[in-house]
């Protein structure tokens, strides 16, 4: 089963971090995402810029209209995501949880992909 | 052959084998009802067979691969029934009680919908039983349950035992479950008949259950206790017109015997050789109290000294409210309402009634009468606001 883990962060409360202790998330980041290749979980993923340089698209009565910004007015952003190949929701989550900035108020969604969808 | 004996006994442990058997939930609960039924006609017409659970189970294997062979089948379904045609073991795995435990009460199903399917997967409750029993419409409790089996199926939660590094954690979570089952049952919600014993049995039920499946898990050792020693006092908790009786009143010869010997007994084995954890501490503070054959008997400090073990593992402010109680009976009223005043529980009616009952206790009734009035805008059950209400009548009736 496929499984995508959404990693959102309240991006003032990241910022508010030293430059050392986001280097040391993020290196323990990398390691985790190279570990989930080498074991052959990883399907993709990506590290997201922050919300500010996002653009929302949305229609309003018939016309396309474009904002700038994120779509969820949230303190809480999405900063990446992954898609991992798992057995079952267990090992999904076995994953999920040492994702580093979990450490630092991060939250991880754990999202199964509907099988019945092939690009 | 009493059917209904039968199905309380095993429903649960043959529906664990036959979900393992085909992995669905629905089909294994259809499969097994299909099976019963067929049995209430052909033990009457035939006379029982010889093993029924296992012609139960056979039946309802049966039943499953027929349903197989009706559907319209997808390419994973092929390879479903080379599998289930490929089992040739007839007999339940004692194993499948405990995957199935462990599922319901999996942390990706909300805490409710973790209740709700395991009484009606483990103990065979029915929908309506369960409604009734959390004063929850039918219609929503139906849909928690349909709603937590497309969770399993939709977000693949495993039917197993969790991993080892797992294994505690979530012990803890069906440790929960079982304790909110018979919370439920001995306190009722909005206040009518205080003990409703069908859920304190199931939960004990389940409690037996867990500590047969897992043997070395003290915890569960410890929670079977504390279950058993409340529910010893049943009988005596309300008197006849459903008003609240203190431990301190109850008639103790009422207390049922048997089940404070085990529940005493399982102590020894929930508090262990290392750390005790809290359910094993708590029991022991129960089983003190079932010990003593009169109040005055009790040994309170040996109970404050628990509580404060108790503190260690669970410092929260209701196991601090409970420590000094118990510290004023063991060392002076005075000392236990200096504990009580550092404590901060503000909706909670029992921290200004325990403030309330050693004001009174000191002499001091006006200012007992105050904290019983705020308890009174606190409290939720009936029973206990009657309680409070007699108390208050009391103080303020007496000269200061």
């Amino acid at each position: 089963m496929q499984y995508m883990l959404l990693c959102c962060i309240d991006e003032a409360l990241w910022n508010g971090l030293s430059e050392d202790r986001r280097e040391a998330v993020m290196d323990d980041y990398n390691a985790l995402v190279r570990e989930m290749v080498d074991s052959g979980h990883y399907r993709g993923g990506g590290k997201l810029q922050p919300s500010h340089t996002a653009t929302t698209v949305r229609e309003s009565s018939g016309e396309v209209v474009f904002t700038d910004g994120p779509y969820a007015e949230t303190k809480e952003q999405l900063g990446g995501y992954h898609i991992v190949e798992c057995a079952d929701l267990d090992e999904a989550l076995g994953i999920a949880r040492r994702i580093p900035p979990l450490r630092v108020g991060g939250t991880v969604e754990v999202r199964p992909l509907d099988p019945s969808f092939k690009a | 052959m009493n059917l209904d004996r039968l199905y309380r006994t095993e429903y649960g442990r043959l529906l664990a084998s036959l979900i393992r058997y085909c992995r669905d939930f629905d089909l294994a609960e259809d499969a097994l009802h299909s099976a019963f039924e067929a049995a209430l006609v052909q033990w009457r017409d035939n006379g029982p067979p010889d093993n029924p659970p296992g012609w139960l189970m056979t039946t309802a294997r049966r039943r499953i691969m027929d349903r197989h062979r009706h559907n319209r089948m997808a390419e994973t379904r092929h390879e479903e029934i080379a599998y289930l045609a490929g089992l040739d073991n007839d007999e339940p795995e004692v194993a499948d009680s405990l995957r199935l435990i462990f599922t319901c009460c999996h942390p990706a199903l909300a805490v409710p919908a973790q209740i709700a399917l395991t009484l009606r997967t483990l103990c065979g409750l029915t929908t309506e039983e369960i409604a009734r029993a959390f004063m929850v419409p039918v219609p929503t409790l139906a849909q928690r349950i349909v709603r937590a089996k497309a969770k399993i199926r939709d977000a693949g939660i495993p039917y197993q035992v969790p991993a080892d590094r797992d294994l505690a954690e979530r012990l803890d979570a069906v440790l929960a479950v079982i304790y909110l089952v018979f919370n439920e049952g001995y306190a009722a919600r909005d206040g009518e008949r205080l003990v409703r014993a069908d859920l304190c049995e199931e939960a004990i039920r389940l409690g037996r259950l867990l500590v047969a499946l897992m043997p070395d898990a003290r915890e569960a050792h410890g929670l079977l206790a504390l279950m058993l020693l409340h529910h010893s006092r049943r009988d005596v908790r309300t008197d006849d017109h459903g008003d609240l009786v203190l431990l301190e009143d109850q008639d103790r010869g009422r207390w049922d015997a048997a089940m404070i010997a085990e529940g005493t007994a399982r102590v020894g084995a929930a508090m262990g050789d290392g750390a005790p954890g809290p359910y094993a501490i708590q029991a022991a503070i129960a089983a003190l109290h079932a010990g003593s054959m009169r109040a005055e008997d009790t040994d309170w400090r040996r109970i404050a000294a628990l509580y404060s073990l108790l503190m260690n593992a669970l410092p929260t402010p209701v196991v601090a409210l409970n420590r000094a109680v118990a510290v004023a009976m063991a060392d002076g009223l005075e000392r236990g309402l200096a504990l009580l005043d550092d404590i901060h529980l503000p909706d909670y009616h029992h921290l200004p009634a325990a403030r309330a009952d050693l004001l009174r206790r000191l002499g001091r009734a006006e200012e007992a009468a105050v904290a019983y009035r705020d308890a009174l805008d606190k409290v939720t059950h009936d029973a206990e606001r009657r309680l409070l209400q007699r108390r208050l009548a009391e103080v303020t009736a007496s000269p200061s």
